[in-house]
């Protein structure tokens, strides 16, 4: 089962049954109906871009820049070789949601792939995938195989004279390589580093051309965007967030997994289709957009919708949509912890800062955690975040800084008791009936 | 574009950065990652700078400068973030200067001084990184050290052309290190020790023998190639402790090879000649300077009294500076000699006397990145000529079209545009098919000789690379002008240059080959092979070995084992001269003498002697100033070796003129037919191809001063019914040699590589001609 719940779901639609992610049941689905449409209608490149312009939709891999934009971007004139690359390298702590894509749907990020490469005029693309999740790479050249043989890829395709190769390259699971430049950098077969930008992508990209590089979920909402026209998918959100969204729900919820629902949906009703808090305790905080996102108190999460501008007014991201329900048996101090860690260990050690900030990070954390904390600990986290914050190369600096303070902000005096009376404010028993893991019944 | 930094205003190319247009002000931006000679990597972190309508601070090395850009470096921002990223770099760095072989010269501790805070708030334990064991040049013991600014890394990819470090691992964990087992030691490695920022990568030989404070620096040229690269001699109680390069980017930019960094351990070396020794009663002896030169002049002039001047022959170094050979040839020509020579590798001679000028690179070095394509003739390029190869591989990185025609070899680590590698024996007949395919793409009459030549298709892109863009040039090689064809080499060269609109020209095999024509140390009878194909009575050896230094070492040794006076003037004692040598006389090297070289381009660089001469050494210009007296000759009357040099070059010329490389008179080109049976392909390895390198232990523990073995591709080795590794006699003449047999794919069919100037191989003849392999 693909998906546990869904609003007017779009990409999820029809996932049932062994078979639903081969080509077979795609097409039945419609499936390459939108590639189809194109090619042989004579619709021009600037007009599918036009489309995808007017569904706003934004980019679902995390940062949220509205994807006509970024297509636009590309010289679609310049001659010689130009890329569109998927970034389906999801490693960010709490995110799933592309893996189930590519698991049950492959078939739509290969037509959005494609229709994207028509678009941008590109003749080549690449599927960079996570390197923990190899079944999953092995399906997707399996559907690259079919896509193949049913001359959807190749050479002349459709008889339209558009070529579009596309190519499967797993990656070895480090969290950087879902840095675009670093995942260029790593299909290139060079070590995973970020690049400083400029130049961006869309000049110098993969091998030195012009490049795109969209998150999988962005790709797979391509056909339905073309399918259904940009206007109605932008109706299927709510303004400036156009059309549906999965969110991969974890934490102290009852039905914790991916839920396909259309942006602007109330926080309250997700969690409503993930069963409730566990136990019916009440909600103690959530990260609404992946580990890298600032956490947002219980209350505060509870009024906003599941959309870019309702969860950035709440001082956090809608991210990748991974929503990660932490409940009030949650020690925040322990949380965190595991947060810094997480960065501490993918920084790629490449700039100054990142490097030697995010284990000086950890290591403060973790000796608070562990009934070591000093007075002037919670400042000094403080004055590291700000010192590593927008002094890097890539994003990953910032986003181990953004739990830091957020979890400082919202949960100071939990710090605080944690550092003076060298022990969790939340009794350990009651964080080990809360987690379920030590009282699970075989 | 215009800019403003700091409130002063200028106006850079398209294209520039922050940094350069900081570097064109006079603003200085702390870094460490940056280095105007590698490529942006950015991650230091630690030029960052506040930019006007930029929301945060940006790096200045890589951020690209926009029209009407306004910089602040020194703005709350900027600072703020600059303090932040060296509190960063401090934090797992020992903070031990006080123990540390850097301390004193460490852009670490100087921008700490700067930046830093005077106490640290990081509490945690500090990172520990192992210390690695990359041979003898590179210490890599304290890596703990290490800031991460991969500019080591970023040398060997791009300078050096081969990646001997890189970073391992992520995060904090991430460190510098080599592939496993690998030792740093190409011929430029020892670049990243003056690259490296902090005391992370240190001078072997020079680790903990000085403080760098303690050192004074004093300018010298260097004596190795003939880039003459420019270099800095630190001294300490009268001992060169150390060399670093002297940026000069006309000639070496900032680099030196690694032979040039090390070879100064020589200098300092137990093996020294500290007295003049002469032989009585078959014993060499010390005794006092004025008897030696007394004994000598009486010797000599007994000698020639009795036999005339012709039975003496002079032989220098292309190492010796300008004055000494100046003085040498006005010595030997004053007592009736016209056997002078300083070009003791050679063998064909027969382009002497119909030079129009004296050979030279053809344009300057500097010139070199602008070519749109080279070809280069008959070169170990890399072991040759490491700073002239690092040249050609920045061109080829932009595309220039670098082409090698040559004997085989190590892999020169460019980007070649063809490759030829063929025996010695054919390379005319290489060179004379790039010449007829030049002659028919330009439609010009094939030229006489060259009608049977079939033109290959790498032969044809090579003539075509020459034909095209405004700027060729052809680089004449050691092996080109060792090779027992050189004249006909020449000329084929010539035909091609006039063919092509290239320029022609030699690389030259010693710091001073350009010197040595215009000091007239060249042959007026015999020349430097036939001094010894016909034995004389009497040698005068400048800082030659010649068992290692000459052409057939075989010949030169029997010959000067035969004579009645060999006189070598020396800074060393030991080798074979002890079997042979009448008189020793303890000379100068280099950083004791003052003295000039004219370097391949035709730059004369003059330098001074920067440490007393060791024990009783003298420089040899005085040497030979003062023998001129003793034997009542004219024109010995300096003071001063600049009074000699001005003798050679106007005072003050920055060029020598006269410099031509086209041939005064026609030269019949007949090709020789390719050699039955096997060849000998001789390179001179690296750290054996002069005295100096010779009497430097670091050098002699690198890979490239490993004893020479007999190299042969797998086919070869089959057809003699050899394998890999076993021990083979090989044998020249009379002489022979016991040698491992080695696969190397790099050597032409029916070759054998075997290196000359190695003690293992110095009873061998020609360096290039007939050899026989059997199993030992």
């Amino acid at each position: 089962m693909a998906i546990l719940g869904a609003i007017n779901p779009m990409l999820t639609v029809g996932l049932d049954g062994d078979n639903a992610w081969r080509l077979a049941d795609y097409v039945k689905r419609d499936g390459y109906s939108a590639l189809r449409r194109i090619l042989e209608s004579g619709i021009g490149q600037g007009d599918v871009i036009n489309e995808v312009k007017k569904s706003v939709l934004r980019g679902r891999g995390g940062a949220g820049f509205p994807t006509g934009l970024k297509w636009s971007f590309m010289p679609r004139a310049f001659p010689g070789d130009k890329y569109v690359v998927c970034n389906s390298d999801e490693g960010e702590p709490g995110t799933f949601k592309d893996r189930d894509i590519l698991r049950y749907n492959p078939h739509a990020v290969i037509e959005g792939m494609a229709i994207a490469g028509f678009a941008m005029g590109a003749a080549r693309g690449y599927n960079y995938i996570h390197g923990e999740i190899w079944e999953i790479y092995e399906r997707f050249e399996e559907a690259l195989e079919e896509a193949r043989a049913a001359g959807f890829l190749g050479r002349n395709i459709l008889g339209s004279g558009f070529d579009f190769d596309l190519f499967a390259h797993h990656g070895y699971g480090a969290y950087i390589c879902g840095e675009e430049t670093a995942l260029l950098e790593s299909i290139e077969g060079k070590k995973g580093q970020p690049r400083f930008k400029p130049p961006f992508p869309a000049s110098f990209g993969l091998y030195g051309k012009p490049t795109t590089i969209n998150n999988t979920e962005t790709f797979a909402s391509v056909p339905y965007i073309i399918n259904m026209g940009g206007d109605q998918y932008l109706e299927a959100g709510k303004p400036n967030n156009g059309g549906t969204k999965l969110f991969s729900v974890s934490g102290h919820v009852n039905r914790p997994g991916n839920y396909e629902v259309p942006l602007g949906t109330p926080f309250a009703k997700l969690l409503e289709m993930a069963g409730g808090m566990r136990g019916g305790r009440r909600l103690k905080g959530c990260i609404p957009g992946g580990s890298s996102a600032p956490v947002v108190p219980g209350p505060t999460m509870m009024d906003c919708t599941m959309d870019y501008d309702s969860i950035s007014k709440a001082g956090s991201m809608l991210g990748s949509g991974a929503v990660i329900v932490m409940d009030e048996t949650t020690c925040m101090v322990k949380a965190l912890e595991r947060l810094s860690y997480f960065y501490y260990e993918e920084s790629c050690g490449q700039c100054t800062p990142c490097r030697e900030g995010t284990s000086w990070l950890y290591k403060v954390v973790h000796r608070i955690e562990h009934g070591k904390g000093r007075a002037d600990d919670l400042d000094l986290l403080a004055s590291v975040t700000t010192n590593i914050m927008g002094r890097t190369i890539c994003a990953l600096g910032d986003a181990a800084s953004m739990p830091v303070q957020s979890f400082i902000k919202h949960f100071r005096d939990e710090f605080a008791y944690h550092i003076e009376n060298r022990k969790c404010l939340v009794p350990v028993d009651v964080q080990r009936a809360g987690s379920g893991f030590f009282t699970a019944t075989a | 574009m215009e800019i403003e930094i700091d409130g002063k205003v200028a106006q850079v190319p398209d294209g520039s950065t922050i940094m350069d247009a900081a570097q064109q002000v006079g603003v200085y931006i702390p870094h460490f990652c940056y280095h105007k000679k590698l490529s942006i990597a950015a991650n230091c972190r630690m030029c960052l700078v506040q930019v006007e309508k930029a929301p945060k601070p940006l790096p200045a090395c890589a951020t690209p400068v926009t029209n009407g850009m306004k910089v602040f470096t020194h703005s709350e921002l900027a600072i703020k973030a600059q303090k932040g990223v060296m509190e960063f770099l401090l934090i797992n760095h020992p903070l031990d200067c006080p123990i540390c072989d850097q301390g004193g010269e460490c852009q670490l501790q100087d921008l700490a001084v700067g930046y830093g805070g005077s106490t640290s708030r990081y509490q945690e334990e500090k990172r520990v990184v192992f210390h690695k064991d990359v041979g003898p040049l590179v210490s890599m013991q304290e890596m703990a050290r290490c800031i991460h600014c991969t500019r080591c890394v970023r040398f060997g990819q791009e300078i050096a052309g081969v990646m001997e470090l890189g970073m391992a691992s992520r995060n904090m964990h991430s460190e510098i290190t080599t592939f496993v087992g690998r030792s740093v030691d190409s011929e430029l490695s020892g670049n990243m020790i003056d690259l490296c920022p902090v005391g992370a990568l240190t001078s072997r030989p020079f680790r903990y023998s000085a403080r760098s404070w303690e050192l004074a620096r004093r300018r010298s040229i260097s004596p190795h190639d003939s880039v003459g690269a420019n270099l800095v001699l630190q001294v300490k109680n009268n001992v060169v402790m150390r060399v670093l390069p002297r940026d000069n980017e006309e000639v070496n930019e900032c680099w030196i090879s690694d032979k040039e960094r090390f070879s100064y351990e020589a200098l300092n070396s137990p093996l020294r000649l500290a007295k003049p020794m002469v032989r009585v009663d078959g014993q060499l002896r010390e005794v006092a300077w004025n008897v030696a030169l007394d004994y000598l002049s009486h010797a000599l002039q007994d000698i020639l009294a009795r036999n005339g001047g012709e039975s003496l022959a002079a032989l220098a170094s292309s190492q010796a500076t300008l004055e000494e050979l100046h003085l040498l040839q006005k010595l030997a020509r004053g007592l009736g000699s016209g056997n002078v020579d300083c070009r003791p590798r050679r063998r064909d001679f027969s382009a002497d006397g119909k030079l129009a000028g004296i050979p030279w690179l053809g344009l300057r070095l500097s010139e070199i990145k602008d070519l749109n394509a080279a070809l280069v003739v008959g070169s170990f390029l890399r072991k040759d000529h490491p700073l002239f190869a690092q040249r050609l591989r920045q061109l080829a990185k932009k595309w220039g079209k670098v082409s090698l025609i040559s004997v085989g070899g190590d892999d020169p680590l460019l980007r070649l545009h063809a490759q030829r590698a063929v025996s010695p024996a054919e390379l005319p007949l290489a060179l004379a098919a790039v010449v007829k395919a030049a002659a028919v793409l330009r439609g010009e009459p094939i030229p006489a000789g060259l009608k049977d030549v079939e033109p290959c298709a790498a032969s044809q892109a090579i003539a075509s690379s020459l034909l095209e863009g405004e700027r060729r040039a052809i680089f004449l090689g050691n092996v080109a002008e060792q090779s027992p064809q050189a004249a006909l080499l020449h000329v084929l060269a010539s035909e091609l240059a006039r063919l092509t609109g290239a320029s022609c020209g030699f690389i030259g095999d010693g710091a001073n080959s350009v010197g040595g024509h215009l000091a007239k140390a060249l042959p007026t009878a015999l020349n430097a092979y036939e001094m010894f194909s016909q034995p004389r009575k009497a040698y005068f050896l400048l800082g030659v070995e010649p068992e290692l230094d000459c052409h057939n070492p075989q010949q030169a040794r029997a010959a000067l084992q035969a004579a009645d006076l060999t006189v070598m003037l020396t800074p060393f004692a030991d080798g074979s001269a002890r079997e042979y040598a009448d008189v020793l006389l303890p000379i100068a090297p280099f950083s004791e003498t003052s003295g000039s070289f004219v370097n391949c381009e035709g730059r004369v660089q003059s330098f001074s002697g920067v440490v007393r001469p060791f024990g009783e050494a003298r420089p040899a210009w005085k040497v030979l100033r003062v023998l001129g007296n003793l034997l009542s000759l004219a024109g010995f009357d300096q003071d001063s070796s600049e009074q000699v040099r001005d003798e050679i070059v106007p005072a003050g010329a920055e060029f020598v003129v006269g410099l031509d490389n086209r041939l005064a008179a026609t030269l019949p080109v007949a090709l020789p037919r390719s050699g039955d049976g096997l060849q000998r392909v001789a390179d001179v390895p690296i750290h054996f191809a002069d005295l100096l390198a010779r009497h430097a232990p670091a050098l002699q523990q690198t890979r490239d001063a490993a004893v020479p073995a007999a190299r042969m591709n797998g086919e070869t080795l089959n057809a003699l019914g050899l394998t890999d590794g076993v021990l083979v006699r090989v044998r020249q003449g009379a002489g022979e040699a016991v040698l491992a047999a080695r696969v190397d794919e790099t050597t032409p069919p029916s070759c054998i590589r075997v290196a000359a100037a190695h003690a293992s191989t110095a009873a061998l003849g020609d360096m290039f001609g007939a050899i026989t392999v059997e199993r030992a």
